[in-house]
């Protein structure tokens, strides 16, 4: 488009002695979190882009190897904060793994039913926000609103809006009660509604499809070889969903289908996400409608999963496995081996390396970001460009700096 | 859609046999945990393992790249680091891992950056977080932390609240700049 335009040959010579330097970030309101780009531009025109993170470095690794299985989640959680229980289902995926703990189907059920909550959230904030970024604010405000009532569900499962810190190794913190249930019923109502004005609001809107459309192009063949994965792979039309492919819980019970295109720019990559809200929902509503009934947590008998209160005070069973998990040189064996499990993330694969020496705390926690990843292709994906479409790609990849620097 | 692969006993079976007759049997050794397939190689020949596994047997994703540290690990004889390539095969969903060990004092491995594209950003966090160099990486600088820091943080004896780095960090005041 208006690309072309600027590549008048002897323009561009003339232009070519004086690109200039823009400095993007840290603190942009358009970066909506905390990583820096150096952009070289002629003119309006990027010639290179290039990515300075770590700003929010916090050490998340090292303090996985300082916390125990379960204190780690309040850690997991602070990676992607837009979508805090996929962290946790995520690393206590990996955790039970490595212990080659098999779920109750009722906690299987519960995990599907937190982690597509979360997608649906991590997808509204990114294609609202994208939005936001490109002028259209209402859109934005619709899918803030849904955000709202997601949240309510945490609070309500967990006792924390924000960081619900839900999950526990084989079960979970508390089992639904029919006030949750309800509740994510809400959000699936709601949901078609929220769904159908964005719809109206940006599928034809003229101004956002010519911003996106064209905008930031990654092919098959580089999205491969940039190890992308997950809704950014999916535009491109790598087919490859780790739910369907690799299937982890209790996916292959349930019917959804995985959107993809093959144009991969930034309008497919917006496509993709919302596409991929509807299939959410979908499991949603099936994951409820069958939600199986008995116990949440793994027999105690195992000598893993954290009692609850009732258990503990109650039951001398109970209180012995809590000393033995809680005080600090007791607790639990696992193998000492070392295993590696993934899961997909909004974003992507979203995956651990876990070294375990033993003991009950991880000798070596190594997250696989989608957001470190992808953020790797920018530079790529932007060149050529003009400087507004910086905000147009960064919102299509949906860049989370807390996981990107941990 | 592929359920058929998570079996371990038929699992990897091709890739192996292709693997053998390609690199001969000692280039590598394979251990197995829950449904993960590891291949131990030495960094001279992990190139080549790495090129076979992608043009010959379709493991065409470079999933991560990470390292981990073992030093006090309980009963470890090997290398004090490993770094690991995950590797996907999206036709048939395999997964296989590959573990490469390198030693101190100069731990050094090959780049898969000719091979991926992808490994480039994830190669410099193993640098900064372990000190491993990746010989030909095109562009080997820190990437998280600032570019004067000395140590290196995810190594084992590099104690979890630092050496003080935080307090002695060089402070720019307005009057300065």
């Amino acid at each position: 488009m208006a690309t072309e335009v600027l590549d008048e040959p002897e323009l561009e010579h003339e232009a070519r002695e004086a690109t200039w330097t823009l400095n993007f970030g840290p603190q942009h309101p358009a970066t909506h979190t905390t990583l820096r780009l150096i952009l070289e531009l002629d003119g309006e025109r990027i010639v290179k882009a290039t990515p300075d993170i770590g700003y929010l470095h916090s050490g998340f690794e090292k303090l996985g190897e300082h916390l125990n299985f379960n204190q780690y989640v309040t850690i997991v959680d602070r990676k992607n904060y837009i979508s805090p229980p996929m962290n946790e289902v995520a690393w206590h995926h990996a955790v039970e793994t490595l212990l080659g703990v098999d779920l109750t189907p009722r906690c299987q059920y519960i995990r599907v039913i937190i982690g597509e909550l979360a997608r649906i959230s991590d997808h509204l904030l990114c294609t609202g926000a994208a939005a936001l970024d490109l002028g259209a604010f209402t859109a934005f405000l619709f899918a803030f609103n849904l955000r709202e009532q997601i949240y309510d569900v945490y609070e309500e499962m967990s006792g924390y809006r924000f960081h619900p810190g839900y999950t526990r190794v084989g079960g979970v913190l508390y089992d639904f009660n029919d006030r949750v249930i309800e509740r994510i019923r809400g959000v699936t109502k709601s949901f078609t509604s929220v769904y159908a004005d964005m719809e109206k609001l940006l599928f034809k809107n003229r101004i956002f499809l010519d911003r996106l459309r064209g905008v930031g192009v990654l092919s098959k063949a580089d999205a491969i070889a940039h190890s992308c994965t997950g809704p950014i792979a999916r535009a491109s039309g790598v087919t490859y969903d780790l739910r369907k492919d690799q299937p982890y819980l209790a996916y292959p019970e349930f019917d959804f289908e995985v959107p993809y295109t093959t144009e991969g720019d930034s309008w497919a990559r917006f496509a993709v996400r919302m596409e991929e809200m509807r299939q959410s929902c979908r499991i949603l509503e099936q994951a409820l409608a069958k939600l199986p009934s008995g116990p949440v947590n793994a027999p105690i008998a195992e000598k893993f999963p954290m009692p609850d209160k009732a258990t503990t005070y109650n039951s001398m069973e109970g209180l012995i496995q809590h000393f033995e998990l809680i005080m600090p040189n007791r607790g639990i064996e696992t193998p000492r081996d070392e295993v590696y499990a993934a899961i997909e993330s909004p974003n992507g694969e979203l995956g651990y390396y876990l070294v375990s020496d033993g003991s009950q705390t991880a000798w070596r926690v190594r997250t696989r970001p989608p957001s470190f990843v992808h953020f790797s292709v920018f530079p790529k994906v932007i060149q050529n460009h003009l400087l507004a479409d910086v905000v147009a790609v960064l919102g299509s990849l949906s860049i989370i700096a807390a996981e990107l620097d941990r | 859609m592929n359920n058929s692969t998570t079996d371990p006993a038929t699992d990897h079976e091709a890739t192996l046999r292709t693997l053998a007759q390609t690199l001969g049997e000692g280039a590598f050794t394979t251990s197995r945990f829950r449904a993960n397939l590891r291949l131990h190689t030495s960094p001279a020949k992990l190139l080549d393992l790495l090129r076979t596994l992608r043009d010959q047997c379709g493991f065409n994703l470079l999933s991560e790249v990470g390292g981990v540290d073992y030093l006090g690990y309980p009963g470890r004889t090997g290398a004090r680091f490993e770094v690991h390539h995950v590797l996907r095969n999206l036709e048939t969903s395999e997964l296989v891992i590959v573990k490469t060990g390198v030693d101190d004092p100069d731990p050094t491995l090959p780049s898969a950056t000719p091979l991926w594209p992808g490994a480039n950003w994830m190669e410099r966090e193993v640098f900064d977080m372990f000190g491993i160099r990746f010989s030909d990486h095109p562009d080997l600088r820190r990437i998280l932390m600032p570019p004067e820091f000395a140590a290196y943080p995810l190594r084992k004896d590099y104690p979890l609240r630092g050496r003080g780095e935080r307090h002695n960090f060089p402070r720019l005041m307005r009057g300065d700049s």
